[in-house]
């Protein structure tokens, strides 16, 4: 590119050379090329999208590459590790129980990568076992949120006038109930299970949501895509689904980056208070909790599932971060 | 000012009905679970059923029931604990101050701690001083309070006294004054991470506004313009996070509590959904419930009245 401008300079320093000044051109000393009508049209780099450009930028950050890296290996961690281990998620063999780190059994002669808990079940298969739980958990949740969220949020801020009013005033009093203290009170009521933990969540989480859609499509149907679409005669329910919902898609997709981690922290959370999912099944909340009680002889069996608590969050929440940055076109240097 | 009242109605009324709706929702929960406080344990003859029914008012249609009890909770009456006959009031009374104390420490600690960090980092936007906190504030926002609980139990209580033979933190318990930090240490890094990235967030917004130009162009101190101009807008958006990090410090007491031994109103809420102690459930929940709407409801009226700004809101434009 350098080298390129530096020859033309210099032929253009040439030129000048050969004629005394700008005036002094002779009009043969032009030639005439014409235009290509075609070629002006061309379209020389290939189109941006929205998508493609936020993709691009994605791409381009370290950090997010990162994450989505680490996430992707503890989702097929989470799906094939149990499914290809020699141990089962809740045998039990009280012999070989608390055993450290790479621990071979002398009976069958596997090895306990990250060696066995109090009752000899083998941590390894236990903590991904425990990812299934926790990555089902936070992506069913996070979708019923995303669907409840977006259509209600939609018709509300769509329709506006009392339909709007009525829908915020229902969604206000439901987010001032704390989530926490309702989701304790329904899992002490229901069966305890993954299938109660969603359903308790989805309860009350989907008002951020739908509040977060509302503000977004009460400022886009002022638009004249809308205005467009209504007046050749579409469906409030076309309007919402075709034109509105794709334009705050983005929105939608950070809240859902940023909301998983908090689903994976209740479920913890849960899980520490007795209250998530059922023994023997595993989770890494059920693991926190029995590794404090040994935390001072045994660290290793915190340890384990708190890093995979800790980095699942952590990836989550960072790139929930830059895809916010990428998406958010106010933020472009 | 009219518009203010009218605001300031409007909210009260608002968190009224949101109490409503919980000790509704409540109210229904209890009634879904099977059997009644009278049935398992001994057998009890048909008669003396039906007369502690009529006692206890469960002869009655469910939703006489239900109001009757709404009329109990708005009196403070919640309950009685089956198991050792102790008012619900009582008990909460007995153990509420203890979280409450433990609470507003760690609000503290998390509101200035996080406000500084915040501050710091913004002011040295681009620095090691700003990676270094927001580095702080990204292990506050991805690490649950109960790790870093038993974490600094281990190392900073457990360790430190082998180590160095001198007690520096007490490993549980509430009743000395070194017993205190840690618990509320806990509790505070994950609201301390999010109000200083919020703060930072804010403080940055706030730097490159005008005025900020102006104080800067008429001469005034790096200080002044920070301590003065900028901290003192930048702050307002933080303060409206207060009341949703109210119910996260209140809600991570129940582990942080068990972790340190604190006879704390969390830790006795854990023992009873453990043992399944309904009553203590339902009236804990429901004064849980009322206390954090509450404290969101003050938080709202202390910003109407701190921000001028959010006056407009009563109205429409």
């Amino acid at each position: 590119m350098l080298k390129k401008k530096n020859m033309t300079s210099s032929v253009e320093q040439e030129q000048i050379r050969t004629y005394d000044s700008m005036t002094n051109i002779p009009a043969d000393a032009f030639e005439v090329i014409g235009t290509d009508a075609d070629s002006m049209e061309t379209i020389v780099r290939p189109s941006t999208s929205f998508w493609k450009d936020a993709w691009n930028r994605i791409r381009k950050s370290k950090v997010a590459v990162i994450c989505m890296i680490i996430l992707f290996l503890l989702l097929l961690g989470s799906i094939f590790i149990p499914m290809f281990s020699p141990f089962n998620y809740s045998d039990q063999n009280v012999a070989y129980a608390n055993q450290p780190l790479f621990f071979k059994d002398p009976a069958t002669g596997a090895t306990h990568l990250f060696g066995t808990d109090e009752l000899g079940r083998d941590v390894f298969v236990r903590v991904w076992y425990g990812a299934r739980v926790s990555l089902t958990v936070a992506i069913a949740v996070a979708l019923i949120d995303c669907f409840v969220g977006v259509i209600y949020g939609g018709i509300s801020g769509y329709f506006g006038g009392a339909v709007d009013t009525v829908m915020m005033r229902i969604v206000e009093i439901i987010s001032g109930i704390p989530y926490l203290i309702i989701v304790i009170l329904l899992m002490t009521v229901l069966d305890r299970g993954i299938g109660t933990i969603i359903i308790a969540y989805s309860l009350t989480g989907w008002t951020g949501m739908a509040r977060l859609v509302r503000g977004q499509i009460v400022s886009l149907s002022r638009q004249e895509f809308v205005i467009a679409a209504k007046s050749m005669g579409a469906k409030p329910s076309r309007i919402i689904g075709l034109h509105l919902v794709p334009n705050v898609l983005s929105v939608i997709i950070v809240n859902i980056t940023l909301d998983i981690p908090s689903v994976i922290f209740t479920e913890a959370f849960l899980s520490m208070l007795g209250l998530g999912i059922a023994p023997p099944q595993s989770s890494w909340g059920i693991m926190a909790n029995s590794g404090i009680q040994v935390f001072q002889t045994y660290p290793f069996q915190l340890v384990i599932p708190a890093f995979f608590i800790c980095i699942t969050m952590l990836s989550f929440n960072l790139l929930g971060d830059q895809l916010r940055d990428a998406f958010d076109p106010k933020l472009r240097r | 000012m009219s518009n203010q009242i009218k605001y300031i109605l409007k909210r009260v009324i608002y968190s009224l009905i949101t109490i409503f709706v919980l000790i509704a929702i409540t109210f229904s929960l209890m009634q879904l679970l099977p059997g009644n406080p009278f049935s398992g344990g001994k057998a009890i003859p048909e008669e003396t059923l039906e007369a502690l029914y009529v006692k206890y008012g469960l002869d009655k249609p469910v939703l006489v029931q239900f109001f009757i009890y709404l009329s109990k909770v708005v009196q403070g009456d919640l309950g009685v604990s089956v198991p050792d006959g102790r008012p619900v009031v009582d008990i909460i009374a007995q153990a509420f101050p203890v979280s409450l104390e433990l609470g507003v420490r760690a609000l503290l600690f998390a509101f200035i701690m996080g406000i500084l960090l915040g501050i710091v980092s913004a002011v040295k936007r681009g620095t090691v001083w700003d990676s270094a906190a927001m580095f702080v504030a990204l292990i506050g926002v991805s690490v649950p309070s109960f790790i870093i609980g038993s974490l600094v139990q281990y190392f900073l209580a457990l360790k430190l006294y082998m180590a160095t033979g001198t007690q520096v933190f007490a490993v549980m318990g509430w009743n000395s004054a070194n017993a205190k930090i840690l618990p509320a240490f806990a509790l505070a890094f994950g609201s301390m991470a999010t109000i200083s990235r919020l703060m930072r967030t804010s403080m940055l917004d706030v730097l490159s506004q005008d005025y900020i130009k102006t104080a800067k162009a008429k001469g005034l101190s790096q200080k002044l313009i920070i301590w003065k101009h900028a901290v003192r807008n930048a702050i307002m958006p933080v303060v409206t996070v207060m009341g949703p990090l109210v119910a996260a410090v209140l809600t991570g007491a129940f582990v942080v509590e068990n972790i340190f031994s604190i006879p704390g109103l969390g830790k006795y809420f854990v023992q009873c959904v453990q043992t399944n102690n309904y009553t203590v459930i339902a009236g804990t929940t429901i004064f849980y419930g009322s206390f954090l709407v509450f404290a969101n409801l003050i938080v709202d009226l202390i910003y109407g009245l701190i921000d001028p700004r959010v006056k407009l809101t009563g109205g429409k434009e």
